[in-house]
Formats: structure tokens, sequence, C-alpha cells
């Protein structure tokens, strides 16, 4: 009800009123009560509060907005700076005291080509900080896994690329597949539930997560700090593999494994038979080998054993004494051959000797010898012989009998 | 005999009788009783590792919330 002498003037309302009404036409309108706007940021201030305000620009217009701590805080968001572009969700309301329109911040998302890099710089900062990625934090991959858990799409070409590198590498193996979409606006927690339900389930020795190549946007699941701490969460360990060599994701900083693809991931994940097999054909050499020494060394020993008992047998004793004896008498032959040859040499000597002193060489040179023919006695005096001796004169070819005349 | 045995048990008994041929040092029958031993299970490796395939299984959570696992077929 106005007071009085206000009557002749169309009706007046306080400025409180009117602010009051302003908000509540605001607040009543379903669009303006959810309501995304993209726009520049300009005049952005962050209080010590945690508060934010900024001015959301385009060309011609613009509109003020408040980004509370608490919503920021919910929204994990990136750092606003003046000049970003972004699409801003909140409600648009009336801030009676200073008289502005108001937009109430919710969440913001980047728009363009920066936006995805600036989240995940920002992301991967934050998580660093947080020491997430810290390489003390990382675990040792089982060498032998024998059940593997793998987080991926069923539809995805991954899946077989993976089931078949762990089928020819490792068949021994058992594959539990804890299947999420790995793309779209449910990925995220879908592929943070399927890996925390591996860990649930518990049998997984190895988790690989991961997926194929794709654009960046296809791939930014795995850009998400759901995934980041799923990832960080697992007790079992986490092989990431997501995308081409060139493709780093958050999943990746954080993995106790990262390998450039999922089929890499699925090669790191486990063994080659293939070595195996080489190592057992070694193991049965080896085996072969050490029998075969083993039997050489026995059958050598046995040799020597053989010996020895030969040498202790009577009848080796009795062939042993034929030898000596055989021995003996060869040297015996030796020793008398040589006292022989020794005893011709020097017969022969004397023989020469001998010769020289024959008296049939001093007869050779005209001188006779002259015995009697009775007893051969030499006759060297007249006084030996008398009257009817007969005589043998020795001459060098033969004897001349004579007789001793009166 | 050893059909029961698991790759990764056979190789390692398959190295302990190698490991123990090496250090020698038995009486013969024991020694060719290794070696034989030894042979099966490097047998018994490589059948293991010849006729061996991939299982894959699905994980889901049933009624009660458990997580179950069940035989996969791919399309």
């Amino acid at each position: 009800m106005l007071p009085t002498g206000y009557a002749s003037f169309p009706r007046v309302l306080s400025v409180s009123q009117v602010a009051r009404y302003l908000k509540e036409m605001l607040e009543i309108d379903d669009i303006l009560q959810d309501i995304w706007v993209q726009g520049e940021v300009s005049d952005c201030k962050t209080y010590p509060s945690g508060h934010c305000y900024f001015t959301l620009k385009d060309g011609s217009s613009q509109l003020l907005c408040v980004f509370f701590k608490y919503a920021r805080m919910r929204s994990s968001a990136l750092e606003l700076h003046n000049g970003m572009e972004l699409a801003v969700n909140g409600r648009v309301s009336f801030y009676e005291r200073d008289g502005k329109l108001q937009l109430y911040v919710d969440s913001v998302q980047p728009i363009g080509e920066g936006a995805f890099f600036l989240r995940f710089e920002q992301l991967k900062a934050r998580l660093a900080t947080e020491g997430l990625f810290d390489e003390e934090r990382k675990r040792p991959l089982p060498r032998q896994p024998s059940v593997i858990g793998i987080v991926t799409s069923l539809q995805a070409a991954a899946l077989r690329d993976m089931l078949r590198v762990l089928g020819t590498r490792y068949p021994l193996a058992r594959v539990i597949l804890s299947p999420a979409p790995v793309q779209g606006a449910e990925a995220p927690a879908a592929i943070a539930a399927a890996l925390d339900l591996l860990n649930e389930h518990g049998e997984a020795e190895v988790i690989i997560v991961g997926r194929g190549g794709g654009s960046i946007e296809e791939l930014w699941a795995f850009n998400d700090e759901i995934v980041a701490r799923a990832i960080a969460r697992s007790r079992i360990p986490v092989i990431s593999g997501v995308g081409h060599e060139v493709d780093f994701t958050i999943a990746d900083f954080v993995a106790d494994y990262r390998a450039s693809t999922p089929t890499a991931a699925a090669t790191a994940a486990v063994p080659d038979i293939a070595d195996w097999q080489a190592d057992l054909l070694v193991k049965q050499q080896t085996l072969v080998g050490l029998i075969q020494e083993l039997l050489e060394d026995l059958g050598s020993s046995l040799k020597h054993v053989q010996r020895d008992l030969q040498r202790a047998s009577p009848r080796y004793q009795l062939e042993s004494r034929h030898q000596q004896l055989d021995d003996l008498t060869a040297l015996l032959q030796t020793h008398v051959q040589y006292i022989l040859s020794l005893q011709g040499e020097r017969l022969r000597g004397a023989a020469l000797r001998l010769h020289s002193l024959s008296p049939l060489l001093t007869i050779a040179r005209g001188y006779a010898v002259v015995r009697l023919e009775a007893d051969h006695t030499l006759v060297t005096s007249v006084q030996q012989v008398k009257p009817g001796d007969e005589l043998t004169i020795q001459v060098t070819d033969g004897n001349i009998h004579a007789d001793v005349r009166p | 005999m050893k059909e029961a045995l698991s790759f990764e048990e056979a190789f390692e008994r398959l190295e302990a009788a190698v490991t123990a041929l090496q250090d020698g040092q038995m009486p013969l029958e024991r020694a060719l009783q290794l070696y034989e031993e030894g042979m099966k299970l490097a047998q018994h490796c490589n059948e293991l590792l010849q006729k061996a395939e991939l299982r894959v299984q699905q994980l889901s959570v049933n009624d009660m919330g458990v997580p179950i696992v069940q035989p996969l077929e791919l399309s």
C-alpha cells in the first residue's frame, strides 16, 4: 500500500523491491537456471577466499560471472585467466546489493584447440605435485602373470590385438576382461569402475588398460582425473597402452608401466614362451651332457679299477715273472754277446801279434827250421844230433826229410 | 605321472634336477633317476607349451553385487 500523496504518481517501488523482483523473475526461468554460455574470459580476479570473478564477453556483449570456491573445488576446474575461450555452465541471477546481473558458475569447459592441452597440462601438474607420478610408486610387473586383467571396450580392435599377442607369447595365461567404453562422456567413470572391479575380484596379477589410436577427443577419457585416480589406487600393477607411440595420456604417467600401444602393453605384460622353449632345449642338452660326462667318468674309473685288479691277479704276477725272465734272458744274451765279441777282438789282436813273431816269416827269407824227426825237437846245435838221425827241414813251401851223415 | 604338474612346477623341478646333477656327488642310480626325471619334465613342459591355449573370461557383477567371471565369446 502506497503512502498518501503518491496517489497521483504511477505506482512506485523501492530499489529493493525491484531488485528482489528481478531476482525472482530470473530464478523462475528454467533456461536461465541451467545454462551454458560461451565467451572469452576477461577481468579475471581470484581472491584469497578462493572465489573467482570474471567477465565473459563476445564481440558485442558481456556478462558478469562468479565462480565460488566450492564450485571450483567440486568441478576440479582448471585455472582461469584472461583471454581463455570458455563454455560456462551455471545459473543467472541478480545480485541485489551491487545491482548486478551475474552468472553463478557451476563448471567450466575450455573450448577449442588449446583447451584439451590446457586441461591436460593443468591436471598433469596437479597430480605430479601430489606425487602420483613418482617413480617410487611404480610397482614391478610380475614376471609370469598367470591371470591378466584387461580394461578396454569389448568392441575394440585393440582387444583382439592384445589377445592375439597374449595367445602367441604366453598362452599359459588366463585373461579377465573387465569391459568399459573407452570414449564418450561415460567412459572415464566406466574405466575407473572396471579397474576397481578387477581389484575387488582380485585374481588378476597385472592389468592392462588401454585402447587403440584415435583423435585427441577419442583418447580423452585416459586424461581424466577419475581414471588417473583409479589407476593410482589399484593394488594390482597397471600397464597403460593408449593410442599410438606419440600419444601420452595422464593414464600413462600414473600407470606402473607405460606401453606405447595396446599391443606393446600385451607384449610387456608377459614373457615369451619361445624363449622358454629355447631354454628348455638348453636344459635338455645340459642334462644329456651331464649324464654323458658322469657315465664317461664312471667308465674311466671302472677301467682304472679293472687295471688295478688285473695287476693284482696271480696270472698277471705270473705273466709279469715271465716277462721279467724274458727281460733278464735278453739282457744276459746281450752281455754274453758283448763279452764274446770283446774276446774275439782280443783274440784277433793276439793272432796278429803272433803272426808277426811267426818263424815262418824268417823261413821265407831263406832260413829253415830243423827238427828231429823222432820228437820234433828243434835242432839249434850240432851237439843235438848224431849220424843216422833223421831230420825234418822245414822251408816255406814244405818239409825236406834228411839223414845226418857220419 | 606328471600330467598334474603345472608348467611352473615342472620347470622349477627341471631346474632343480639340472642343478643337482651339476653338483654331482651322488650314486649313479640317483643320477640316472634325475636325468630321466629331468628329460620327462622337459618333455612335459614342451607339451604344455605346445598345447596351451589362452583362456579369456569376462568380469561382471552378479545380482548380489559380487564380481563373477564367465567365459568370453568374441563375435
